[in-house]
């Protein structure tokens, strides 16, 4: 089989963050400010990248502006050439900061706002945010990047999706991304209080469809099905260790956000390996490539060639194995699992928000 | 958009082509997104301007390389405007 290149880095540059959502996709066990990795060890990880074949780069966090370093790893992206996207809630990016992004040739900034009504996004991102996203909102249109705005969405803002489109619309995004909660991490951890009801995502899906079309050449509207309501699961970033490759701030580098729940697998760190080794050899990124993991139903059916058997994550968290088939697909007797949890009792909106330390306080 | 021979297209402006030196041949790139090109993509997209209509551009690829590809640059172009990444000029 012949390997393919990635085309696809995202740079988790740190876990610190202001904001403290509840379905955030960092992992439970977080890295702590000192033990990230250091400037020249990320300017050698982009670099092995581009030499990998990695072409579209994400800063992503955590905050990445917490990074003081930000614009000097900005510009040593875009001296390799590469297409440089800022994943960021807002907080931080500043007239003069955003200024010395783009002069660094930073092309994206994609902003999270986390509702259109003020009080309810502030409870969700468990901080006062949303001054502060307005401001930075301002500077990203002002500089000319290209504009990308993000929602999760879940049970408290389903509900307000056609304002939320609005809202975007009217801060001139180029781009929204509405991604339904996918539950892993934090946000499986939160389960019970952001799953929406079934009503909610009939009503949102009109919504979303109708506005696609609508906005078409003015506004992208990508919308993220849930896949817990889906009949087939998601082909996970187009298969394992295909395109997609992830640095965590410690310099874990995973095949998928999701990949530290499967806990039996050992992620290789760019501290002892080139990203080329990790790629092309590392046992994790391996793991599961091609077929020969898969069982059945997955083994003899026709879809494995559409969606790999799904997600690798999701399979490990819901079924203690991760070479099962993904609980979402319905050809498995496994997705009792997933129709459980859909047609569970909806629990108060109780969250257990994100802190980097276990102890502490909630807001 | 749908597509004629008269259509100018011209790239999303979000989008832009690149050499990539890894793969030799020329890459889409645009937010979150990336495009392998071959030659003839590349050489299409090299001559959406927004001035040129479609018809021009397949006649003048046809003049250079000999043979006519009106139907091969009316699909590639169709395809990425079905993406959004060719607009109407």
């Amino acid at each position: 089989m012949k390997l393919n290149r990635p085309t696809t880095l995202v740079a988790e540059l740190t876990h610190r963050c202001p904001l403290h959502c509840p379905y955030c996709s960092n992992p439970l066990e977080m890295t702590r400010a000192d033990e990230e990795l250091s400037t020249d060890d990320w300017k050698r990880v982009l670099t092995q990248a581009r030499e990998l074949g990695v072409l579209q780069l994400g800063l992503s966090g955590g905050e990445p502006l917490v990074r003081k370093d930000l614009e000097e790893l900005a510009t040593h992206a875009h001296d390799l050439g590469l297409y440089t996207t800022l994943v960021t809630s807002g907080l931080g990016l500043t007239p003069p900061r955003a200024e010395k992004l783009r002069h660094a040739g930073l092309e994206h900034v994609q902003i999270s706002l986390q509702d259109s009504d003020v009080e309810t996004a502030e409870r969700i991102a468990g901080a006062t945010s949303v001054k502060q996203k307005q401001a930075a909102v301002a500077s990203v249109r002002e500089l000319g990047f290209a504009f990308t705005i993000n929602v999760v969405l879940h049970r408290a803002n389903l509900d307000r999706i056609g304002e939320i489109i609005e809202l975007a619309a009217s801060l001139g995004a180029d781009r929204l991304e509405l991604a339904n909660t996918q539950y892993y991490g934090w946000a499986l951890a939160n389960r019970r209080a952001l799953m929406p009801t079934r009503a909610q995502i009939v009503a949102a899906d009109h919504v979303a469809r109708e506005a696609i079309v609508r906005y078409r050449g003015r506004m992208q509207i990508l919308y993220v099905l849930p896949d817990y309501y889906e009949e087939y699961p998601k082909p996970c970033y187009g298969g394992w260790g295909k395109h997609y490759l992830l640095v965590m701030p410690d310099g874990r580098t995973l095949p998928c956000h999701g990949a530290t729940h499967i806990t039996t697998l050992k992620f290789d760190n760019v501290r002892d390996r080139s990203l080329e080794w990790i790629w092309a050899e590392s046992p994790a990124f391996q793991a599961f490539r091609g077929e020969d993991w898969m069982r059945e139903p997955c083994r003899s059916c026709l879809r494995k060639a559409i969606d790999f058997g799904g997600c690798r994550c999701q399979a490990f968290a819901l079924t203690g194995d991760a070479t099962n088939a993904d609980p979402v697909c319905t050809l498995t007797p496994l997705r009792g699992i997933v129709d459980d949890a859909v047609n569970q009792e909806v629990s108060p909106m109780e969250y257990r928000y994100r802190y980097l330390t276990r102890d502490a306080q909630r807001p | 958009m749908p597509l004629t021979s008269a259509t100018v297209p011209v790239l999303w402006r979000l989008a832009r082509m690149d050499f990539d030196s890894v793969r030799e041949r020329h890459v889409l790139l645009y937010p979150e997104g990336t495009v392998l090109l071959n030659e003839t993509g590349a050489a299409i997209l090299e001559l959406c301007d927004g001035r040129r209509s479609v018809a021009e551009i397949a006649r003048i690829l046809q003049e250079r390389y000999g043979n006519d590809v009106t139907a091969d640059v009316a699909e590639f172009l169709s395809h990425l405007a079905e993406r959004e990444l060719v607009r109407e000029a």
